[in-house]
């Protein structure tokens, strides 16, 4: 199972080399860009771990990718994604959010049905890799 | 038009009979607009020999205070204040006998929050007026004053794609086809795979409601099913806009709330339920952190002449006042009627902050929204993979596509279809973002992109060179005219 999540997850694996190229499409928009990563990649888990604060006042893209790569060498078989944020008035949140390291394996999510009352169901949905407690699931 | 004020006053004014509406102070040609008025713009055609500056008086008179007789009991009211003015006629660019009529009205002529009373005032009475011909409602400035007493979309653009976890790319949706006739089982079975192919949403058509083939209460069972299996299938948030019209507003509250219960994050309605139950329904929806969609169904039958009716770019306005948070607005290359400037308009007043006035786009009024959310544009009907770079051009990145027939009718099934398009989608926004001219070389990057995607080669080569291109009959009326420097 390959994880969906972020703008480019149907695209072949991005080089550091086209990531550079939507970071700095981001920066000269003037959003703030962010390096996170985790190993719950539940579609509701919110927070990943953030690798530092966003990057404001940052001018160059080659500096986030040097971040990417120092997480990388700490996290390299977690979920990383890029994400920017857009502080103008009226927006105020995510403007571009793209997954830019995975583990290796990927063994994706369960649906559990609870049977409620008539045919109604209460599903919920779990990754296969959170069983084992946080930094041992990959 | 110069023509200055014929206002009588006192007894001439006041005299038991019939007075022109332009002697009766419905015509005001040196008003002043008040910032807390609502302006209205009609396109009036008048008659023959029906003076055109009478016509707009007219107007004014039946929207707001007049009867077609003299009557005294005015004198017991504020007449003055409560009359709506007409101050401005213009004739309309190349359309003889046509104008534009401005109408200001007082702010206290309104109920707050109730579209049902600004549209029975408005357009409640004047559409078959005898002395017009036709009459259109072209676009209307609403003070901030009026807006604030609004709640507006339920959710928003911004929220809705915090919820769904989904940035930097337009949404991607699908009608389930046929729209009629499939069971349950089979309708979830085309969700499923839509979904697990990569959209985002599938959605309802207008007429799916509750019919023998197919009982409500089962298509949504069915249908959350395929969205539950799909999120996983995928790790993403999935939708479908499960239609709750019915024929009373207790029933669409009871689908309302079991969409909730089975934990749907997206319903859906159609503009004919009306206005009023428009509004309950996101007022519904704002307490159940539902995201709710609009079909537009039926604005065909008054938006689409030029010449009688209600432009479409009104109607997008009052249903971001009622509050939902999707609307059908038009595709520019697909199937359905939709000038790309015109489209452009109806675009800018969902997701804009504030329009300034541009004609070339049909926006005639600079228009404060007053931090109410914004509304997702939803484009559908006969669009496909092949035109994802003029799509993207034309409609900007906060618009739901919605692939219908251009999914479900890959020749490799309907995954493939989804992936096709998901990822023509997000080449072409890697593209742009990377700095290429996408517009101009949108052939190339979708025909890289099928390298590694056969169902996007697959869909390339059935629906090459599908395109409309008929005359749009709903074009704004003042072209920008090159200049040279």
């Amino acid at each position: 199972m390959k994880l969906r999540q972020g703008t480019f997850s149907f695209l072949p694996d991005l080089t550091d080399a086209e990531i550079h190229t939507q970071v700095q499409y981001c920066i000269d928009n003037d959003w703030a860009v962010s390096v996170e990563y985790t190993d719950d990649p539940h579609p509701r888990n919110t927070y990943w771990e953030m690798w530092g604060h966003p990057m404001f006042d940052n001018p160059d893209a080659a500096a986030v990718v040097f971040e990417l790569n120092e997480c990388r060498k700490q996290f390299g078989d977690y979920y990383i994604r890029v994400i920017a944020f857009d502080s103008s008035h009226g927006w105020e949140s995510i403007k571009l959010s793209f997954i830019v390291n995975r583990p290796k394996d990927e063994p994706g999510f369960h649906v559990s049905r609870d049977e409620v009352k008539g045919r109604s169901m209460r599903y919920s949905i779990k990754s296969y890799a959170t069983d084992k407690p946080e930094g041992r699931r990959y | 038009m110069p023509d200055g004020s014929e206002k009588l006053t006192g007894k001439a004014r006041y005299s038991a009979g019939v007075l022109e509406y332009k002697k009766m102070g419905y015509w005001e040609p040196d008003y002043e607009p008040k910032d807390t008025d609502i302006i209205s713009l009609f396109r009036i055609t008048p008659q023959d020999g029906v003076d055109p500056i009478e016509a707009a008086a007219a107007v004014a008179g039946e929207s707001s205070t007049a009867t077609w007789t003299v009557v005294w009991t005015d004198r017991l009211t504020a007449c003055e204040k409560y009359r709506a003015k007409a101050y401005r006629v213009d004739p309309v660019p190349n359309s003889p006998g046509q104008y534009f009529a401005y109408i200001a009205y007082d702010l206290d002529l309104f109920e707050p929050g109730s579209i049902a009373n600004l549209t029975a005032s408005i357009i409640g009475n004047v559409f078959g007026f005898k002395p017009l011909k036709a009459l259109r409602l072209e676009d209307m400035r609403l003070p901030v004053a009026y807006i604030k007493t609004y709640n507006g979309p339920a959710t928003g653009i911004v929220v809705e794609r915090e919820r769904l976890n989904c940035f930097g790319r337009p949404l991607l949706g699908a009608t389930v086809k046929p729209k009629l006739g499939l069971s349950g089982r089979n309708y979830g079975r085309v969700v499923y795979e839509a979904l697990k192919g990569g959209l985002d949403f599938t959605k309802d058509d207008e007429n799916i409601n509750s019919q023998p083939f197919m009982h409500w209460r089962d298509r949504f069972l069915y249908c959350m099913e395929a969205v539950n299996r799909a999120s996983a299938a995928t790790g993403e948030v999935k939708g479908t806009y499960l239609n709750v019209t019915a024929g009373t507003m207790e029933e669409m509250y009871k689908r309302a709330e079991f969409a909730k219960d089975l934990g749907s994050v997206i319903i859906m309605i159609d503009l004919v339920i009306g206005y009023t139950a428009i509004q309950s329904m996101a007022n519904w929806a704002r307490d159940n952190d539902m995201i709710l969609h609009l079909h537009r169904a039926g604005h065909s039958t008054y938006t689409r002449q030029r010449s009688h009716g209600v432009s479409f770019r009104v109607i997008a306005k009052w249903m971001r006042l009622a509050g939902v948070d999707h609307i059908h607005a038009g595709t520019v290359v697909g199937k359905l009627e939709g000038d790309p400037a015109t489209t452009k308009g109806f675009y800018d007043v969902m997701r804009e902050e504030y329009n300034p006035q541009s004609l070339e786009t049909g926006i005639f009024f600079d228009q404060h929204w007053a931090s109410l959310n914004k509304m997702m544009p939803v484009a559908s009907g006969g669009i496909h993979a092949g035109q994802m770079h003029q799509l993207i051009h034309y409609l900007g990145e906060d618009v739901v596509l919605q692939f219908g027939g251009g999914t479900i009718g890959h020749p490799q099934g309907i995954q493939a279809g989804a992936e096709a398009n998901r990822v023509a989608l997000e080449a072409m926004i890697f593209a742009r973002n990377a700095g290429d001219d996408y517009l101009q070389n949108g052939p190339e990057i979708l025909a890289r992109a099928a390298k590694n995607c056969t169902p996007l080669k697959q869909a390339l080569d059935v629906w090459k060179g599908v395109t409309f291109n008929y005359e749009s009959t709903d074009a704004p009326d003042f072209v920008v005219t090159p200049t040279t420097s």
